[in-house]
């Protein structure tokens, strides 16, 4: 333990983890006996804040959490979750494609919105506003076709009230 | 049947049912607070035992048995984990509880906490509920303000913690050993069994997990009895020694093509037939039903033949289907192609495999080609029997993969050419009249240039 140097020892300039991430990071050490359990906690924690995880920042989670990058990086890419080349756009949108919502037409709300914001799923529109994606079930079937967004859930949708909902992302 | 009434989602619709005031003021926490003044540990297991209570994640193992398997006078400590990353398609009775009602289900972990001695709880929650997980953790602080959670809960010398603990997008997650590592900070892939996690499981301690509605049927097991559970469902059969029966409330999911999609409680044992038509308000826009998912995908399917199939933990399994699984029925209407929900079910598993079972990580990826090129017009006859290969080959139960979702991925494919062969065939002779016949190998559809 004693001969690492944790990332709060680095000038401030260099850190990617802001302060109150560490301090977000290091309240949950208590909820865990290990330090590894708070590799998603802390993943997560990193993304809300800057969309995406990068490398860099994937080093310094483990220097806090006292384990090899390799072993942070091998639960990170476990994930299809995390972006690490860069971030997500500022509003992210899973469209569900599972089999309720595909029998309630999410196939077409899926090319429709492909076509709107120009890009493909997994894409993130070049003014960085959406990254469209595909989900699995989002488990709001009794709402199908659905989509989770803005950590809502958008429920029985249509191209058009999908339209309205895209224009008023940021 | 005497007439049912509902219990589970009794407060589901009241204003404000999420919180802890108005829990209380329907009987919220009085289980508890009798049980910890009147009952040991071992009296709410042999309960929970008593009632026949099986869990409702899937697989439907006795829940007090499971608690036994814990072992005695460990040191501990021992842990529990609630399974809340609900994520097979279909299936969405777990948010409901946790965003409408989430009291009951705290109320019922904390009993079962109690029951094994745990002194540490962790919900795991799939990440794509932000609803749940605003009011899980609204009710787990109110908990600890009213003293259901922390030091020496109501003056006992029971102590418990729990802490929500979210996922990362990932079906497996809620494999039991998938959820455990995913916990542990590592890849979730599940682990060879034995050991049972009740032996070594969370930081290879003791571990309890158990379903989201399985911690809700406890709450109301030590509300109202064993005897009231087991009024309820359908009894074991007396022929059948092995059949535990199929006792208590269920939360059943409706969705497809019916006019009501929902989730509706009934006793186990209800129809695929009668929740469709009486709660579900019958297939939408008059058609008829083709066939219906009786328990989540991994279950298979039932044909129109087969819906008045009961819905109980035997009854799915005797039309050829996995088994009753979550309990959402997914309606599919006679205009849809089979070929369809093939490719869908096939690439649901694909994208879900962990990876780490050969059979399971090529079977599920190999399944999805050959569904994709069978619905670009390339398919061929042989290519069914390759997939019948296919899913008879994967999966715990021919014995080659360490986790169930490699059977779940089999099934839908075993159940869908078996049951509606002669669909595929005419599709496969109508899309590809040149090549339907074809039995040696063809190249990938890229190189077709099939896309
Ligand atoms: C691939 C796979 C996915 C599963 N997903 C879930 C799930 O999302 N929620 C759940 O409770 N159980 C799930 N299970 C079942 C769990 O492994 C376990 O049996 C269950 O959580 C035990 O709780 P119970 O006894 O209360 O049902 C899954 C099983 C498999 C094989
Ligand atoms: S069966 Fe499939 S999902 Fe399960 S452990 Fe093996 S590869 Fe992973
Ligand atoms: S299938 Fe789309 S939310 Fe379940």
């Amino acid at each position: 333990m004693g001969a690492r140097h944790p990332p709060y020892l680095m000038a401030t300039a260099e850190r990617i983890l802001t302060d109150e991430m560490v301090a977000a990071i290091q309240a949950l050490l208590p909820r865990y006996p290990t330090r590894q359990a708070v590799t998603l906690p802390a993943l997560h924690i990193v993304n809300n804040q800057l969309r995406h995880v990068p490398l860099a920042a994937v080093v310094e989670i483990a220097e806090l959490l006292e384990l090899a990058p390799a072993q942070v990086q091998d639960t990170l890419s476990f994930y299809g979750f995390f972006k690490q080349d860069a971030p997500h756009g500022r509003t992210r949108a899973w469209i569900c494609r599972s089999l309720s919502c595909a029998l309630r037409g999410s196939e077409s709300l899926i090319e429709h919105a492909q076509q709107k914001l120009g890009i493909a799923s997994g894409e993130t529109t070049p003014d960085g506003r959406v990254t469209l994606e595909e989900a699995e079930c989002l488990g709001g079937c009794d709402f199908a076709p659905c989509m989770l967004a803005g950590g809502q859930l958008h429920k029985n949708l249509d191209t058009a009230q999908l339209d309205r909902i895209i224009d008023t992302w940021e | 049947m005497a007439t049912f009434e509902p219990v589970l989602l009794a407060n589901v619709g009241r204003d404000d049912s999420h919180t802890r005031a108005v829990y209380e003021s329907t009987g919220g926490y009085e289980a508890l607070r009798r049980t910890l003044a009147e009952m040991s540990p071992a009296d709410l297991t042999e309960l929970v035992k008593a009632s026949n209570l099986r869990g409702r994640g899937g697989a439907g193992f006795p829940t007090g048995v499971k608690w036994t398997f814990l072992p005695k006078d460990h040191p501990g400590p021992i842990y529990m984990c609630v399974n809340a990353d609900e994520s097979e398609p279909g299936t969405f009775n777990n948010r409901i509880l946790m965003e409408e009602d989430p009291h009951q289900v705290i109320e019922g972990a904390i009993l079962s906490c109690y029951a094994t001695r745990a002194t540490t709880a962790y919900i795991y929650l799939r990440y794509e509920y932000p609803g749940s997980y605003a009011r899980l953790q609204a009710a787990i602080d109110e908990c600890y303000a009213a003293g259901y959670l922390g030091k020496n809960i109501l003056g006992s010398d029971f102590s418990l913690d729990m802490y929500l603990h979210r996922g990362a997008a990932a079906y497996i997650c809620g494999e039991e050993t998938g959820l455990i590592e995913s916990l542990e900070g590592k890849r979730a892939w599940p682990r060879i069994k034995p050991p049972f996690p009740a032996v070594e499981g969370l930081f290879h301690k003791p571990t309890v997990i158990n379903n989201v509605e399985t911690m809700a049927c406890v709450t109301h097991i030590a509300r109202r009895g064993a005897d009231w559970f087991k009024s309820i469902g359908t009894p074991a059969d007396p022929n059948n020694p092995r059949d535990a029966g199929s006792y208590g409330p269920k939360l059943y999911c409706l969705s497809g093509h019916v006019n009501k999609p929902g989730c509706y409680e009934a006793p186990l044992g209800i129809t695929c037939r009668e929740l469709i038509d009486n709660f579900g308000g019958g297939v939408w826009k008059n058609r008829r039903a083709k066939a219906a998912v009786p328990g989540g995908i991994s279950m298979g399917l039932l044909t129109a033949d087969e819906l008045d199939t009961p819905l109980d933990f035997s009854g799915p399994g005797r039309v050829g289907c996995l088994g009753l699984g979550t309990a959402a029925v997914v309606v599919l209407d006679e205009t849809v192609s089979i070929v369809d929900f093939l490719h869908n079910s096939c690439r649901f598993f694909a994208h879900e495999s962990c990876g780490q079972c050969t059979p399971c990580r090529e079977g599920t990826a190999w399944s999805l080609r050959m569904l994709e090129r069978m619905r670009a017009g390339r398919g061929r006859l042989a290519d069914l029997d390759l997939l019948l290969e296919i899913g008879d080959s994967i999966g715990i139960m021919p014995g080659t993969t360490i986790c169930g979702l490699a059977d779940g991925a089999a099934w839908p494919i075993k159940n869908a050419i078996r049951k509606f062969r002669d669909e595929f065939e005419d599709f496969i002779r109508r899309t590809n009249p040149h090549g339907y016949d074809v039995t040696e190998p063809v190249p990938a559809l890229v190189q077709l240039g099939g896309h």
